[in-house]
């Protein structure tokens, strides 16, 4: 056995029995280092012969290329093991609960999404989205609505007053319903309108399903040809879309407003089996709305000539419809800010309804 | 407004079934609220033969008996007295439900002996509260008759929802005329009788208004009749009356009653003796009193239209008669009274007492002014065929006010305005079956309005009578044409603020909450409102009785409740109206927000703390930013409301005079005054002072981005400042000295304490430096270091920190 033969065997068994990286470092400076003897060895090769170096230089190559793999293959083995022993200590318990982030504990109020959710729906048909003051005179709250003066939802046990008159004389209210929206449009701008109105509104009543204030949405059409389909058509898309079902089936049957010529109330078909409400199936009806063509003394108010312009309006419970769609209870803790109710009725904020993604959740 | 069917029946022939009747009153829009069917009600129980009652072996007071259903023989133990060999009574099975005791019969043993079944007191029934024995039938009574037949409860209730329009079908013939015309029958013949008078009746009637309000009552009809037997209507009628829930009375009051309900026709009988010389309408004289027919003395004052004599008010004109004059069973003598009593007066009158009548009802809906004579000679009729007598001409005083209208209408309307259409022909039977009179000019329809159809005001008006009699669900569904493909936006700039505003608060943890628009006055005050002008005339309670000049007080109290209820760490937020004044700018949208109590939950990672002045400037900022504001150069100024802690609040302006938002620890007084425990924070952002954004609608584009490739470097300074010197100025100062390098600079340390001069404090600021042109060297960074320090001297006198 020669000299490197030697040297070769005992260095292939250091490599076996090297127990840490360093050892094995050591090891391989030994050899390879600058002062290793197999590099001592390679110098050495300038000063043979040609034919000697040849022979020389293949055997210590040989030599070089078996320790280095020996000297990798036990380097991954040890890395290995090293990882391993640093993963037994590295354990936490995962099981361990994490806060809240702030997106998923914030809530969206129901009434709140509920008008996204119309506005959504009325924004494809055309419609935009106008607003008024809480705050009205009786003038565009009842007068330009056609409700005379002695009519009963003028009372005191009805609408909200306040003290003050207005720049006429006339009286301040708490609007009852959206409607002087209609009005404050018709006489801000010529025709055509196609507007949607939710908003706050008032009225002197408090049980289970009435709260002195609540939620309306209001639409208004004008234009020269609009009819009572054009009604029937939007509020069926309406109802389609915001229930998400086909099946829903509406009914108009014939009523009276001061406001509109010919009226109409809206039902919808729903179920009430095993107490649990379903809009959309069975043969119940449920009212969800008033509606009806705009009487032509309300366009007159307004400025506009009855014989060029007609339209039709409708006025919705946007808390009653809130409650129908999201099985909801009890109108007054709508406005109780209970934060329980407000986690399990609200909506997450990322939760934007569009009607890409569905506006129902 | 209820009627039972028979009723209805006696003004339609009709074939129609129960249901298709109900169906087609909800289609025409007298819409049915619900439907008593008594018959069903009482089908288990029929009319059964006791024909063996004996002693009940082990019980004194019970008695076995067999009952005899006309089919089958029951054995029945039965506690009543009355019950014996031969009678007849009501029985009820084992598996029916009693009505007057909701209890369900089961088969039974009773002390050792079985029963099947019960034999049942009125009371038991439901029908009366008499239980002292069972019902004892006459004995000529057909076996296993249904109950209801008996006694006249076979006949189905129908209950309707009016709309206030249509006071005509206050009456069943106004009912049964709507149906007529929707195609469900014909109208039977009305024959108003003319009764022979066979004297003056020596009661005259006159009207007394002064001029202008001639109107309360234009017409009134009387008539005495005389020789008249009072007593208990006959059976017919008082089955009608009480199926209806009214209480029969006597046959005169129940005369009056039936054509209240069956023409819409309200009559008044008085007890002739009783009445001191001639009868006036006129106003009441302030302070005047009215025993009612209700028990109840009213005050009456000079609004209220009266029925008189020379002893005073003997009734409410339209609203209610006089006790002193109403009719009792030794009533001989009778004064009928048909008269027209203004709505509006009635409807005054009936609320300032707080009477709801049947009379009045109707009268403030409008009752048929040509129809007041004719009224008084149905009911002398009736009172004559009830109780004999002989009646009197009739006296008249006034006469009926001016209801004639005529319509014009284009028939092309109806596909106009409801879209579809109907033959000229079938518009004008509709109309005509309503009781219009339709005549043909050229192309279009003149139309004569009938008395009891006042709501008829136009072209609209008839549109609709034909369209609901030939039923809404004819219109067909068409959408709207539309605008345009894609549709445009339909929110404004404002709009969007509000909903973006809405997302980021929630998404910042806060949840949304809704609460009233009015609070209570003393609240209100605490925030710079409760106005005179803000205060309702007519609040619900007094808690609700000012209209909110801020949010905060709602969500005070919300986060109070919610305490109350355990929950110690709230966070909730609004946007909604606030107002400072009765005018339309009085009005502003406000997103406002509250956190209470600590950061979070106590939580083995994130440790919590309580919430501080900075978590509601974070907050502001949020909406700000969320509603488009480039928060950056905003100013943070002192200067925000009293409900704030002075020192620990702050203002985000925009300029030194818009103040988009305010925020901070509200004051501890405030919190002392609302009761509610801190530390609380809030903030107000004012959604509508923030500018339209500059830029060109509809110009999206960003401006150039420049990204330098140079290395970046980041410097730290550590600065003695007087403790009282705002971070703001020295980083306003330090950004100020070199614009071109310097792209930000922020404070990462705050201290004061060991090391720390009294009365001073460090601020350690974190500078950035982006070159654009060269990387910088140590010497240029050197230069600029100088800068910053000399800038931040100038400033506010900071030092570097040895």
């Amino acid at each position: 056995m020669t000299e490197i033969a030697r040297l070769a065997a005992e260095t292939e068994s250091a490599v076996a029995t090297a127990q840490t990286l360093d050892a094995l470092e050591e090891v391989r400076l030994a050899v390879l280092g600058k002062k290793g003897w197999l590099s001592a060895a390679l110098k050495e090769l300038g000063a043979l012969s040609p034919d000697d170096r040849k022979a020389r230089a293949q055997q210590l190559n040989e030599v070089k290329d078996r320790l280095g793999a020996a000297l990798d293959a036990r380097k991954t083995v040890l890395a290995d093991a090293a990882i391993d022993a640093r993963l037994k200590a590295e354990t936490l318990d995962m099981t361990l609960p994490l806060s809240e982030s702030a997106e998923q504990a914030g809530r969206i109020h129901p009434v709140s999404q509920v008008i996204d959710e119309i506005t959504e729906i009325f924004a494809a048909m055309g419609f935009n989205i106008a607003e008024g003051p809480d705050i009205e005179d009786d003038f565009h709250n009842f007068t330009a609505l056609n409700i005379p003066p002695e009519h009963p939802a003028r009372q005191m046990q009805d609408t909200f007053y306040l003290p003050k008159r207005g720049a006429d004389g006339e009286q301040i209210v708490l609007r009852t319903h959206t409607s002087p929206v209609q009005v404050r449009t018709m006489r801000g701008g010529p025709p055509p309108y196609r507007i949607i109105v939710p908003g706050r509104t008032y009225r002197s009543d408090y049980d289970m399903t009435h709260t002195p204030m609540f939620h309306q949405v209001e639409g208004l059409v004008i234009d020269r040809a609009i009819h009572m389909g054009h009604l029937k058509g939007v509020l069926t898309e309406f109802c389609k879309a915001f229930f998400e079902t086909d099946k829903v089936k509406m009914r108009f049957r014939p009523s009276y407003f001061p406001f509109t010529e010919p009226s109409a109330e809206v039902d919808i078909n729903c179920s009430r089996d095993g107490g649990v409400l379903r809009v959309g199936e069975g043969n119940d009806w449920l009212e969800i709305l008033g509606s009806g063509m705009v009487n032509p003394k309300v366009l007159e108010y307004c400025g506009l000539d009855p014989n060029e312009w007609q339209g039709f309006a409708f006025g919705m419970g946007i808390d009653r419809i809130a409650m129908l769609k999201y099985g909801i209870p009890d109108l007054r803790s709508f406005f109780d800010a209970d934060l329980r109710w407000l986690k399990h009725y609200g909506f997450v904020p990322l939760d934007v309804p569009t009607l890409g993604q569905g506006v129902a959740r | 407004m209820k009627f039972t069917l028979a009723w209805l029946k006696s003004h339609l022939d009709t074939t129609a079934s129960l249901d298709e009747i109900a169906a087609k009153l909800t289609a025409i829009g007298l819409e049915v609220e619900g439907i008593e069917d008594r018959a069903a009600i009482f089908a288990p129980f029929i009319v059964a033969e006791v024909k063996k009652a004996e002693q009940h072996p082990n019980a004194d007071k019970l008695r076995v008996c067999e009952v005899f259903t006309g089919t089958e023989t029951i054995q029945v133990v039965c506690g009543a007295p009355n019950a014996r060999t031969g009678m007849k009574g009501i029985f009820a099975p084992a598996g029916s439900t009693v009505p007057g005791t909701q209890l369900l019969l089961k088969a039974t043993t009773i002390r050792g002996v079985a029963s099947n079944g019960m034999l049942c007191s009125e009371r038991e029934m439901g029908l009366t509260d008499e239980h002292t024995g069972i019902i004892d039938l006459p004995l000529d009574t057909p076996l296993g008759m249904p109950m209801a037949k008996v006694f006249g409860l076979d006949d189905p209730v129908i209950e309707i929802k009016l709309t206030p329009n249509r006071g005509d079908c206050l009456g069943v013939r106004g009912i049964a005329r709507d149906l007529a015309a929707a195609g469900l029958g014909t109208l039977k013949p009305y024959a108003v009788p003319n009764v022979k008078s066979s004297f003056k009746s020596p009661i005259n009637v006159s009207l007394d208004f002064p001029a202008g309000v001639e109107n309360a009552c234009p017409v009134f009809a009387g008539r005495y009749i005389r020789g008249v037997k009072n007593g208990p209507s006959p059976a017919w009628l008082q089955q009608r009356l009480k199926a209806i829930g009214l209480r029969p009375i006597s046959a005169l009051v129940d005369v009056t009653n039936f054509f209240t309900y069956d023409l819409g026709r309200p009559l008044h009988v008085f007890d002739a003796a009783k009445v001191k010389g001639n009868i006036t309408a006129r106003l009441a004289k302030s302070g005047e009193k009215l025993l009612a027919l209700d028990g109840k003395e009213y005050v009456l004052d000079d609004g209220i239209t009266v029925i008189a004599d020379e002893a005073g008010p003997e009734g409410l004109g339209g609203v209610m008669g006089g006790e002193h004059t109403g009719c009792s069973f030794d009533t001989t003598e009778v004064f009928l009274e048909s008269a027209w009593f203004d709505p509006v007066r009635t409807a005054t009158t009936g609320r300032k007492l707080g009477i709801h009548s049947d009379a009045r009802h109707r009268f403030e809906r409008i009752v048929d002014p040509a129809f007041v004579v004719s009224g008084a000679e149905v009911g002398t009729q009736m009172i004559l065929d009830l109780c004999g007598g002989e009646a009197s001409e009739i006296v008249l005083a006034g006469k009926a006010p001016d209801w004639k209208k005529t319509v014009t209408l284009r028939p092309t309307r109806l596909l106009g305005l409801v879209g579809f259409d109907l033959p000229v022909a079938e518009q004008t039977r509709i109309l005509e079956s309503l009781g219009f009179t339709v005549s043909k000019r050229g192309d279009v329809l003149s139309v004569d309005v009938p008395s009891w159809r006042p709501d008829i005001d136009g072209e609209a008006d008839l549109v609709e009578e034909i369209a609901r009699q030939h039923g809404f669900d004819a219109i067909p569904a068409e959408p709207l044409p539309p605008l345009r493909a894609v549709p445009a936006p339909a929110v404004s700039a404002g709009q969007r603020r509000v909903r973006m505003a809405r997302r980021a608060l929630a998404a910042r943890g806060l949840t949304e909450a809704v609460t009233y628009s009015f609070i209570r006055s003393t609240e209100a005050e605490v925030f710079g409102g409760g106005q005179e002008e803000l205060r309702l005339v007519n609040p619900i309670s007094a808690d609700m009785d000012t209209m909110r000049p801020s949010i905060l007080p709602g969500l005070i109290a919300a986060a109070k409740r919610n305490m109350d209820r355990g929950q110690m760490d709230v966070a909730l937020f609004e946007i909604g109206p606030q107002y400072a004044s009765v005018a339309m700018d009085g009005q502003s949208i406000v997103a406002t927000g509250l956190r209470r109590g600590a950061s979070g939950a106590r939580h083995w990672r994130d440790r919590s703390r309580n919430v501080d002045g900075y978590d509601a400037k974070a907050d502001a900022l949020a909406a700000l930013s969320a509603a488009g504001v480039d928060t950056a150069p905003l100013m943070v100024m002192d200067g925000a409301p009293g409900w704030y802690h002075p020192g620990r609040s702050g203002t985000l302006r925009l300029g030194p005079k818009t103040i988009l938002a305010t925020f901070g620890e509200l004051h501890p007084r405030v919190l002392q005054k609302l009761d509610i425990k801190g530390p609380v924070v809030a903030f107000e952002v004012w959604l509508e002072r923030i500018p339209a954004s500059r830029g060109k609608a509809g110009v999206r584009t960003r401006p150039a981005l420049k990204l330098s490739e140079l290395q970046a470097v980041e410097r730290d300074f550590a600065f003695i400042v007087d403790a009282e010197v705002q971070a703001e100025n020295l980083l306003k100062a330090v950004r100020g000295s070199d614009k071109a390098l310097i792209a930000r600079a922020s404070v990462f340390d705050i201290f004061s304490g060991a090391g720390i001069p009294e009365g001073k404090k460090s601020l350690a600021i974190s500078v950035r430096l982006e070159p654009q042109q060269q990387t910088l060297t140590d010497a240029e960074i050197e230069v600029v270091a100088k800068k910053i320090v000399a800038a931040a001297e100038k400033a506010c006198g900071a030092t570097l920190r040895a």
